[in-house]
């Protein structure tokens, strides 16, 4: 049977991919450029009996979605760059008290109310170091309206794996852009549901590592009653200042992730085996990288494209390696230099490094990464 | 018999953080009693709070408790309540929390009319942080960022709630102990948003620096203060001056918000 195709904008993919994943709740504020995802989400999730709150702000909406995660449902939440910032606060108290959940981040210009309704990447530190104290993330970068659906499906299946919360970031123009889709089948793409406790109420803990780095979770409203808090906490999830019991718990938090960065990772590599030039590009931008990389091979310069699906963690390894292989790496951004540190982080010196950062809200288009990588020495 | 706390609390996990002569203790015990009262199934009732001294006390009670950030009890309580409405949601904190980080979430939740119960344990300060004067602190009282006298204007948490749109609104004080689990109880019984304000005392970080010169003066100040909404229909404005009225102070019944949502489920499936 064929299947169901549409002629899709970016912001619905994203809200049918959650409807795909199993989300039955969304808490969210009206903010350009995502607020399509909403809108849709009010929509449909009352067709299936799931549940749409317009909360009264971001805060509120980021706070709806953790305590509706904790009654055991998928919940969505999708903003902009001054909605992230806003939401921080409650990221990390997800990160922390180990609540699953997905965050949409449609990313435009900044600081502050910048440019709404322009396109940028300049959350993308912030999807990592965006919340206070030290803590694991999670974030993905789809480049086209098929990817925002199965990349929305993914941050779901990540955030009940590892009980955490998953930001899925994509640019404006991504977000608005109208593309062919294909929906797929149920069953067609994996769903992950989180791991429930295994041990009888009286016997659970909220965070025992009896059952590895990642613990089931029980719902409010099982049966099994168990305290939540943003306060560091022991295995039974009460408070603790024990030095021994908050270093365990900080650490294993992040380790649940390192340790599983390949199951995690998703990258997409064009024309790199033979590479001397890679271009690094994510989001939008790595069609613009595209396109440079089919130019320049017909010039006869060996270009190739590394695009990361997953931002974080960081694809330490194998950009490593391709430091290693290639003349140069070109980090194109529409930002001043984000991802470029990290590049710059991991290949120690390896490779000449070179940066196009654009953020007057205007993509980078292939002349400029052409122009750059006809630079490279 | 004596009423049996332990049945509520977690073991192990007292003794509480509470100051001596603190009211929180008597308003937890009243919010145990009203719980015990209406009968409900501890698994089946979360209890959510923010952050500050009364909001630890989710820590020391046995159902679904949830200790969430500074002043967002109420968006968290209201995800709980949306996502799982046969759950009773209870909210607790202080007046800080409630009414100044947590002021928007506090009037919204009123607005929408949402089934909770939230008691807001006012002892007019910033008791954990040391004694900052919060929206509640009298204008004049001293706290450790007022110690020329608080220049501030002070918010009546009831009258809050009720231009907001809370259906059930009551008030009375850690003096009237035996009046706290009776209001509660009806808080708990009411459909929608029940804002229950418990007046208390924080001798450590207000009594002190306010020359209270024990818990008892501190006391006797909430009997003093404290009129019943009857008697205060029977005495001249001047006769009211400095008080506060105790007892329920508004009631109505509006649509509940998860029944109003059911209704747009219903319309979205095409019922």
């Amino acid at each position: 049977m064929a299947k169901k195709v549409a002629l899709l904008q970016g912001n619905d993919a994203c809200a049918q991919g959650a409807l795909y994943a199993g989300c039955t709740f969304f808490g969210g504020y009206p903010i350009t450029p995502s607020t399509e995802v909403a809108e849709v989400c009010s929509i449909e999730l009352p067709k299936i009996g799931g549940k749409f709150i317009q909360m009264e702000d971001e805060i509120a909406a980021m706070a709806s979605v953790i305590g509706a995660a904790l009654t055991g449902a998928k919940a969505l939440t999708a903003t902009s760059g001054p909605g992230v910032s806003l939401k921080q606060e409650l990221i990390g108290y997800a990160c922390i008290a180990e609540v699953p959940c997905v965050i949409i981040n449609v990313m435009r210009g900044g600081p502050s109310t910048g440019m709404p309704t322009g396109p940028g990447q300049s959350d993308v530190q912030q999807a990592k170091w965006g919340t206070h104290g030290d803590h694991a993330a999670i974030a993905v970068a789809p480049a086209s309206v098929q990817e925002i659906f199965t990349e929305t499906v993914r941050a779901f299946n990540l955030a009940e794996k590892y009980r955490m919360p998953v930001q899925v970031l994509y640019d404006e123009i991504v977000g608005h852009m109208r593309e062919r889709i294909e929906f797929p089948e149920p069953g067609e793409l994996e769903i992950i549901n989180r791991q429930g406790p295994t041990v009888p109420p009286e016997q659970y803990k909220p965070y025992d590592t009896a059952f590895g780095d990642v613990p089931p979770m029980a719902d409010f409203g099982s049966g099994y009653r168990f305290h939540v808090t943003g306060l560091n906490k022991a295995t039974d999830g009460f408070p603790t200042t024990k030095a021994e019991y908050v270093d365990a718990e900080q650490r294993r938090q992040i380790r649940k992730v390192d340790a599983c960065q390949a199951d995690i990772e998703k990258n997409e590599e064009y024309l790199t085996e033979d590479a001397e030039v890679v271009i690094f590009a994510y989001g939008s931008i790595s069609r613009s990288a595209r396109y440079a990389v089919n130019e320049l091979r017909k010039a006869g310069i060996k270009a190739g494209l590394f695009r990361p699906i997953t931002l974080w963690p960081f694809p330490e390894k194998r950009i490593a390696a391709l430091g290693k292989q290639a003349k140069a790496i070109v980090v194109a951004e529409m930002n001043l230099g984000q991802m470029v540190l990290e590049v710059e982080r991991v290949t120690k010196g390896s490779c000449q490094i070179e940066f196009i950062g654009r953020v007057d809200g205007e993509p980078i288009n292939p002349g400029q990464i052409m122009d750059k990588v006809k630079e490279v020495k | 018999m004596a009423f049996d706390y332990d049945k509520y609390l977690r073991p192990g996990k007292l003794p509480h953080i509470w100051c001596p002569g603190c009211g929180h203790g008597i308003a937890m015990k009243g919010l145990i009693r009203a719980i015990d009262t209406c009968g409900l199934d501890k698994s089946n009732t979360a209890i959510v709070s923010g952050i500050g001294c009364a909001s630890r006390l989710p820590g020391y009670v046995d159902f679904n408790t949830l200790h969430t950030a500074h002043g967002r009890a109420a968006a968290f309580a209201t995800g709980v309540k949306m996502a799982k409405p046969e759950m009773n949601v209870i909210v607790v904190g202080g007046d800080g929390d409630g009414t100044a980080i947590g002021g928007n979430h506090f009037i919204h939740a009123c607005r929408r009319n949402i089934d909770m119960t939230y008691v807001i344990f006012n002892n007019s300060i910033y008791g954990m942080t040391g004694g900052q004067f919060s929206p509640c602190t009298p204008t004049g009282a001293l706290a450790s960022t007022t110690m020329y006298g608080n220049p501030d204007p002070t918010f009546d948490i009831s009258k809050l709630a009720i231009g907001a749109g809370a259906t059930f609104v009551a008030r009375t004080t850690a003096f009237h102990a035996t009046q706290i689990d009776k209001l509660i109880v009806e808080g708990i019984k009411h459909k929608g948003m029940a804002v229950i304000e418990v007046l208390d005392d924080c001798p450590t970080a207000y009594g002190r620096r306010n020359k209270f010169r024990s818990v008892v003066d501190m006391m006797k100040r909430l009997k003093e203060i404290a009129v019943p909404v009857a008697a205060a229909a029977k005495m001249t404005a001047e006769q009211l001056e400095g008080k506060v009225l105790t007892g329920v102070l508004y009631k109505e019944d509006k649509p509940e918000y998860c029944e109003q949502y059911a209704k747009v489920i219903a319309k979205a499936q095409g019922a």
